[in-house]
């Protein structure tokens, strides 16, 4: 290279120059856009799907885990106007410290919230927005919006006559926490932490204690379950790459049947085999193995659980490790035996490290898919199989905490960031084979 | 072990992989210690099967094969200690160079310093000392080779055998290492089993050639014998370039038989390898053993008339396709020397050869 700038001539001394004098990398650069402007027409259509399904969604769910302005204003179902509320109790918070008794002055405010929702009929939303943070109180935001018209000064008097939990200091911190735009505190009960009345973050009691259980959970039962498939599926997939063609098909088609049958037709089949009065248990008791009144519980448990997503998952660590596999040629294997090495130590040392990749891709992927895993424990968890996307779905569907909903997703996904960010410095991404 | 006894045997071994064919027949050999013995033959002749079946990844289907003198046919293959390189030279791509070389001396239990002296000596031997810490993806494929070779050699075995180790090299840096390979098999006095379908490279490294086809030895001679005196007409046809001229005999007497040649013409050839009177036989001839001046052809050699289709010219040859005996694919090669006269298509010219250089052989 060096001999080559020295021998052209009038080649500027930084970077190489073109023979018509334009520098190297400009000429290198116009020649090269039309390549890319066309591959970026090519993918832009994805590009717009993938920001609209993908981008968009995610970006709506982080900001509803730290935001639900229900407290703040209300929107009209039928025109969508948006009105702000509880202006007055809002500057009342402002004005005041948290851990404040409320005085007169607040209970006006709140008295004249009240009978603004009552107008707008928003005490509902209000109410359920305050339940999520003090479980228990969203009849009194009804009950008394309903009577607002009639509160009179004093106040404070009148709203405790309707009902005395108006007292309740945990009321108080809880719609001074509402009364802001934007909180933590969906991730503090996503991770079974709450504020005292003075607002300081402190653990829920135990008794309460759900999420925290259902993470741990969530992840040991996906390790549990990342293990078994790959202790499965390594066999089969060797199996698979070097069998001859014809029967590596045939076995292909078996691994990759679970695939052409719809997800709940599987599930269910799981649920005839291993419940109680089911084939598993019937074939052990017919052959003496366990009596009838000692029939194993398999299924609504967390054995179903790992069962049915073992068998569900399988084909995702089996493809990514055959692929890997395909091309390991037996000459290796064969030039480690020529070594002197046992068909073990040529296994673990030659064979083995080779399927590295796809051990890692296959891993990964049954891992991530597992945590988020929904059906399959709904279906066959019972109680103690449920994982957190069950707990997800019922914020979701039930009690339409979708802000608790969107933190507990959240903090799924940044677990799985940090997943895939151990990966890429322990393993390195670009190790990673998916087929 | 004594001296006379071979380092590799064969005896009677057949081998199928399906019960319905053999790929190896009736295969007998012996190899002294120290021999460079090359198996030349087609593609699918059984070659890499008999490599496999001495390095233990196959096993003979019938008869016996011997290790210095023990019968191996039950000894796995890491018990054998045969070095070994493969066509694709198998280095393994997740070890670095140097950690390629340590295998087979770890697996043999050895300590840091006498593998690390190893390691350095085999490297060195190759002229591979600096690339130690290198992954096999970051070498040419000819630096490959030298490690492929050195890894089978490091642990010191006494047999060596190489799988086309140079199939995919180009022909100058082939021509090299074919050089390289001769050169440790005399240094190190190591028995060495190779396998190539490149007859230039058999006829250039090996002590005997053993030339393979339909899964049997045609010939197992040194080269030149098998240059100059092929057995039979696949022999002949396979090593080197050469013209056959078909035809019957018509008189066999001794060494010397007549043979009328379909187009009618009458030519004496060696007998080699040929039936009784009247039998159908191809006479060989090799291209550069033809002569067509005047003044070169002399007396007691066959003449025939032939018509020039071809002349090309290749550096250092000129290579004339003829017409003779209504044959259309009778070469005859001519060095380029000073003075040598170059034919043109059209031209028709009288050509000749000593009676030794035509054999009768085998009608294929
Ligand atoms: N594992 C196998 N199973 C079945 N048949 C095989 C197997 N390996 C080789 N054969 C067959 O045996 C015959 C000889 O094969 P072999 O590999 O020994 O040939 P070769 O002489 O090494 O050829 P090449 O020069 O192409 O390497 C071929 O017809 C091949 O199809
Ligand atoms: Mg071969």
């Amino acid at each position: 290279m060096a001999d080559m700038t020295a021998t052209s001539p009038g080649a500027a001394p930084q970077g190489l120059q073109t023979a018509d004098g334009r520098p190297l990398k400009a000429a290198l650069a116009a020649s090269q856009a039309r390549a890319k402007r066309r591959a970026f027409y090519l993918v832009a259509p994805l590009l717009a799907f993938v920001l609209l399904t993908f981008v968009l969604p995610i970006g709506q769910l982080l900001s509803r885990s730290v935001s639900d302005p229900r407290f703040i204003e209300n929107v009209d179902r039928s025109s969508g106007e948006v009105t702000p509320i509880m202006v007055e109790l809002r500057d009342w918070f402002k004005a005041n410290p948290p851990g404040t008794e409320p005085d007169e002055a607040a209970y006006q405010a709140l008295a004249q919230g009240l009978a603004q929702l009552a107008e707008l009929r928003g005490q509902g939303d209000v109410g359920t927005r305050i339940n999520y943070e003090a479980p228990g109180t969203r009849s009194l935001f009804t009950k008394t919006a309903r009577r607002a018209d009639d509160l009179e000064a004093p106040f404070k008097e009148a709203i405790l006559d309707v009902d005395e939990d108006w007292a309740d200091p945990v009321l108080w911190q809880a719609m001074r926490d509402a009364s802001s735009r934007y909180t933590i505190n969906f991730y503090l009960a996503a991770l079974d932490m709450t504020r005292d009345v003075d607002g300081n973050i402190v653990n829920v009691p135990e008794d309460r204690q759900v999420y925290l259980l259902l993470f741990k959970r969530t992840a040991i039962l996906s390790v549990l379950i990342t293990v078994t498939t790959l202790v499965l599926g390594f066999p089969v997939a060797y199996l698979l790459a070097t069998l001859p063609l014809r029967y590596s098909n045939l076995l292909m088609i078996l691994v990759l049947l679970p695939f052409w049958t719809s997800l709940l037709v599987r599930t269910t089949s799981w649920m005839v085999l291993l419940q109680s009065q089911g084939v598993v248990n019937d074939l052990l008791v017919w052959a003496g193995i366990i009596g009838d009144d000692g029939r194993i519980q398999m299924i609504y448990n967390q054995m179903g659980t790992v069962i049915a997503m073992t068998h569900i998952l399988l084909p995702f660590t089996v493809l990514p490790l055959y692929s890997v596999m395909r091309p390991i040629k037996p000459s290796y294997v064969r030039a480690a035996r020529s070594l002197g090495a046992t068909s073990w130590t040529a296994f673990r040392r030659v064979y083995l490290p080779q399927t590295v990749p796809g051990i890692g891709a296959g891993a990964l992927l049954v891992f991530i898919l597992a945590v988020g895993y929904y059906i399959t424990p709904a279906l066959v968890g019972g109680s103690s199989g449920q994982l957190i996307s069950n707990l997800i779905a019922f914020h979701m569907q039930n009690s339409l905490n979708w802000s608790l909903a969107a933190a507990l997703a959240s903090l799924l996904l940044a677990g799985v960031l940090v997943l895939y960010w151990l990966y890429d410095r322990l393993v390195g991404i670009d190790n990673l084979k998916l087929g | 072990m004594d001296v006379t006894t071979p380092m590799v045997e064969f005896d009677r071994v057949q081998k199928s992989y399906d019960g319905e064919s053999l790929v190896v027949k009736d295969l007998n050999l012996a190899m002294p210690k120290g021999e460079f013995l090359t198996m030349l033959g087609p593609s699918g002749s059984g070659k890499t099967t008999c490599l496999m079946m001495l390095a233990g990844f196959e096993t003979a289907t019938n008869g016996e094969i011997r290790l210095a003198g023990k019968e191996i046919n039950h000894i796995p293959p890491h018990k054998r200690g045969i070095g070994m390189v493969f066509q694709n030279y198998a280095l393994f791509p997740h070890m670095t160079v140097a950690e390629n070389l340590s295998f087979p001396l770890e697996v043999r239990g050895m300590d840091r310093g006498t593998r690390e002296t190893k390691i350095k000596r085999a490297l060195d031997m190759v002229q591979m000392g600096k690339f130690a810490s290198r992954r096999p993806a970051q070498l040419s494929g000819g630096q490959q080779q030298r490690i492929a070779l050195a890894r089978a050699l490091v642990f010191e075995p006494d047999l060596v055998l190489m799988d086309e180790p140079l199939g995919a090299l180009d022909k100058q840096l082939r021509e090299h290492m074919q050089f390289e390979i001769k050169h440790l098999h005399e240094s190190l006095g190591i028995t060495v089993v190779y396998v190539t379908h490149d007859q230039s490279e058999a006829l250039t490294m090996s002590d005997r050639v053993a030339v393979f086809n339909d899964g049997k030895i045609q010939q197992l001679a040194p080269p030149e014998d098998l240059y100059e005196r092929p057995d039979n007409s696949f022999v002949a046809q396979f090593i080197g370039e050469n013209n056959k001229l078909s035809g019957k005999i018509e008189a066999l007497d001794g060494e010397t038989a007549t043979v009328r040649l379909h187009s009618g013409e009458l030519i004496g050839a060696t007998a080699v390898n040929i039936g009784g009177a009247g039998s159908e036989t191809l006479v060989s001839i090799r291209p550069e053993r033809v002569e067509f001046r005047h003044d070169r052809i002399q007396e007691g050699w066959h003449t025939l008339d032939a018509e020039v289709l071809e002349f090309i010219y290749m550096g250092d040859l000129f290579r004339t396709r003829l017409r003779v005996a209504g044959h259309d694919d009778f070469v005859m090669k001519c060095r380029n020397i000073q003075g040598q006269e170059r034919l043109s298509p059209g031209q028709r010219v009288k050509i000749g050869w000593h009676p030794a250089d035509a054999r009768a052989l085998d009608p294929v």
